[in-house]
């Protein structure tokens, strides 16, 4: 047990220590950063301020953890949150309550994420185009659940899920922390994790196994369009309307970039929620230290840019192999050439 | 005997054509020259890109920063022009310069790297798109008497029609790209490297070359869809143009590209462009249905066509290999 959490906690160190390195950046332009405090019965603070906006993204990143991981990508996880806050939103107008909005959008989410796996799935279209469909249509799909409009909703249950707090901590966290911890469990108390890592693999030699790909792959864009939805229905909460044209605009590409900062390889195999939920929160931090810094928020693109070129330098299998021949010739011999080994993508 | 390569392409050219039967016989008007020379001045800017993007895409690659580098060059431009007395001419040249670099250095990553095209040209797209924000948030108008000269270039038809120097810049890169893809030993190694990467090295396709080649071509064609599009509005802004790269890529898919690479023409994206600007035709000369259809629309179309694209590769792969069975599934 305690060495499985020792190889975890080896696992996300580079994700800490960039997390604590941001962190302290925003420290530094903002002495208080850190203060939290208790008022009118929740949490406030920068540092509560960061865990609840980066939920979408977080939420985004779980799903697609698994669907890299399998060696696919999910581009439609925004246009999903925007169908998603669509059906929630016009559901309570009706006059509905929030529990049924809530399940019918849920509902919505995973029905996109099923299309997807079959389309990648059944149909064996390449995951970036089957995704692409939806990301399309998709704002066009919620525009017609709205009619067009940004659809404004009144209702507490639905509103709290997005701006309410759960003994003082406002609900986003919760709901994201809840099913992060959730879907790893699932994952890793089970076999189920392996398998999704032998697809990503080589999934022939996987189906070879005995694995039932296609099912596997079918609920892991299922998980994906869940999580979509379950982000959808919270930005929509938030601002108490569902506006098909910019919910979750975007957030595909946050989400993949938290994936890739959590050192999940985009090549599919062995993966680590915890660590893209990490990515997420530097993400948001980045985003913090900008805001907190003054400088202009034009830089914060620049910015994530500059962060995704950085990784692509240091995961990529050059200069991987670069640092292996290094490591290699400055020592007498190599240093665990197994693990050097697991970690390149086949 | 039709060959199956040249079926996606047939199958585009006929969609256009029903589609263009059909709106005609409900809105006569739309046989005029006006509609078509319209139809090709409205789409001048997304045509050019998509001629860039369909080398990617034949090259088995993709690049998500077009409508980036399209909102940067018009920034960029606008900007230039206000703040120095260049001639826009020059201010083209540089442009344009800055555009096919910032692409070759894409295509150096993606190879020299060995990084995914996706996450490399995803990080050009940020790059591009905040370069342009911190040039200017705001919409930079352009007024230069140039400019004014550039667009009442027009050649008027008979019926009202008046195609402009726009519209007449997208075929020509159309010309040249079909050209450069059919003629030359460039397009034969965009082909090659489509087919396979293993066998484009054994074949000994110059890698490094042709793969900076690619998307230096891209970007330079975005950057002069930029100028295009910055000669259509008058104006630089850099929120302009998000999600041009998603219409590209969907252009190219109806023209008939095969996504995985290798295979398709650069004149099905012609008729790709066609058919999506005749679906927003159509919708406003509707005037009921809203714009949201286009998106609705064009998704389901895509999707058509993949499933054709998968149904034809299917096709080729049992007539090949009837015995094995398993492959055929996978």
């Amino acid at each position: 047990m305690s060495a499985h959490i020792h190889s975890t906690l080896r696992r996300i160190t580079p994700q800490l220590v960039i997390l604590a390195a941001v962190l302290f950046l925003n420290f530094l332009v903002f002495p208080d950063f850190f203060r939290i405090e208790f008022q009118h019965g929740r949490l406030f603070g920068n540092l509560i301020d960061v865990l609840n906006r980066g939920a979408p993204t977080a939420l985004l990143c779980i799903g697609m953890t698994l669907v890299i991981a399998t060696r696919g990508i999910d581009l439609s996880v925004g246009a999903v949150m925007a169908i998603a806050g669509a059906v929630a939103a016009s559901l309570v107008v009706d006059g509905h309550s929030w529990h049924v909005a809530l399940v019918g959008a849920l509902a919505v989410g995973a029905i996109c994420g099923i299309w997807n796996g079959v389309l990648v799935a059944v149909l064996r279209i390449q995951p970036i185009v089957a995704t692409l469909v939806l990301m399309v249509a998709g704002r066009g799909i919620a525009q017609l659940v709205t009619e067009g409009t940004i659809l404004t909703f009144v209702n507490p249950g639905l509103i709290h899920l997005g701006a309410g707090t759960v003994l003082g901590i406002p609900t986003p966290i919760l709901i994201w922390i809840c099913l992060g911890l959730l879907v790893t469990a699932a994952v890793r108390k089970t076999a189920l994790g392996m398998l999704i890592e032998a697809i990503g693999i080589n999934e022939s030699s996987s189906r070879l196994a005995g694995i039932n790909s296609r099912v596997l792959i079918i609920s892991v864009y299922l998980i994906s369009g869940f999580c979509a939805a379950l982000a959808g229905v919270i930005v929509a909460a938030d601002i108490k309307g569902a506006d098909a044209n910019n919910a979750g605009l975007w957030l595909e590409l946050d989400a993949i970039l938290a994936v890739v900062i959590g050192g999940n390889s985009l090549l599919g195999g062995r993966f680590s929620i915890i660590a893209s939920l990490l990515g997420a929160l530097i993400i948001q931090s980045v985003n913090s230290v900008i805001l907190l810094s003054g400088m202009p928020p034009e830089f914060n693109l620049v910015i994530k840019a500059l962060i995704i070129i950085a990784i692509l330098v240091i995961q990529s299998p050059t200069v991987k192999h670069a640092l292996y021949i290094l490591r290699a010739s400055a020592e007498p011999l190599p240093p665990e050439p197994a693990k050097e080994a697991k970690e390149s993508p086949q | 005997m039709i060959r199956s390569t040249h079926l996606p392409l047939l199958i585009t050219i006929a969609t256009f054509v029903l589609a263009y039967t059909l709106c005609a016989s409900q809105y006569p008007a739309m046989l005029s020259t006006r509609v078509v020379a319209n139809l090709l001045t409205d789409n001048a800017f997304l045509g050019i890109a998509a001629v860039g993007m369909t080398f990617v895409i034949l090259s088995g690659g993709i690049d998500l920063s077009v409508g980036s580098v399209i909102a940067f060059t018009g920034v960029f431009l606008a900007v230039i022009l206000r703040d120095t007395s260049i001639h826009p001419l020059a201010a083209f040249v540089l442009v344009l310069a800055i555009t096919v670099s910032f692409g070759a250095a894409m295509g150096a990553m993606i190879h020299y790297l060995e990084m995914p095209p996706f996450i490399v040209t995803l990080a050009g797209m940020f790059l591009a798109r905040g370069a342009a924000y911190v040039l200017s948030t705001d919409s930079v108008p352009i007024t230069h008497e140039f400019y004014d000269t550039l667009q009442s270039l027009y050649f008027k038809a008979p019926g009202g029609g008046r195609f402009r120097l726009t519209g007449m810049i997208m075929l020509l890169t159309f010309l040249v790209g079909i050209i450069v893809a059919h003629r030359t030993r460039f397009g034969q190694n965009v082909y090659a490297l489509g087919g396979g990467l293993p066998t484009a090295r054994l074949m000994g396709v110059p890698l490094a070359r042709t793969t900076i080649g690619i998307y230096a071509t891209s970007g330079g064609l975005a950057g002069l869809a930029g100028i295009i599009f910055s000669l259509y509005t008058s104006a630089g802004y850099s929120l302009a143009t998000v999600g041009v790269e998603l219409d590209a890529i969907a252009a190219v898919v109806i023209g008939g590209t095969l996504l995985t690479g290798g295979t398709g023409f650069v004149a099905g994206t012609f008729f790709g462009i066609l058919i999506m600007g005749l679906i927003q035709t159509f919708i406003v000369f509707d005037g009921t249905l809203s714009s949201w259809w286009t998106k609705i629309v064009i998704g389901g179309l895509l999707f058509g066509f993949i499933l054709l694209q998968k149904g034809l590769t299917w096709a080729t792969t049992l007539r090949r290999k009837p015995a094995t069975e398993f492959a055929a599934q996978s």
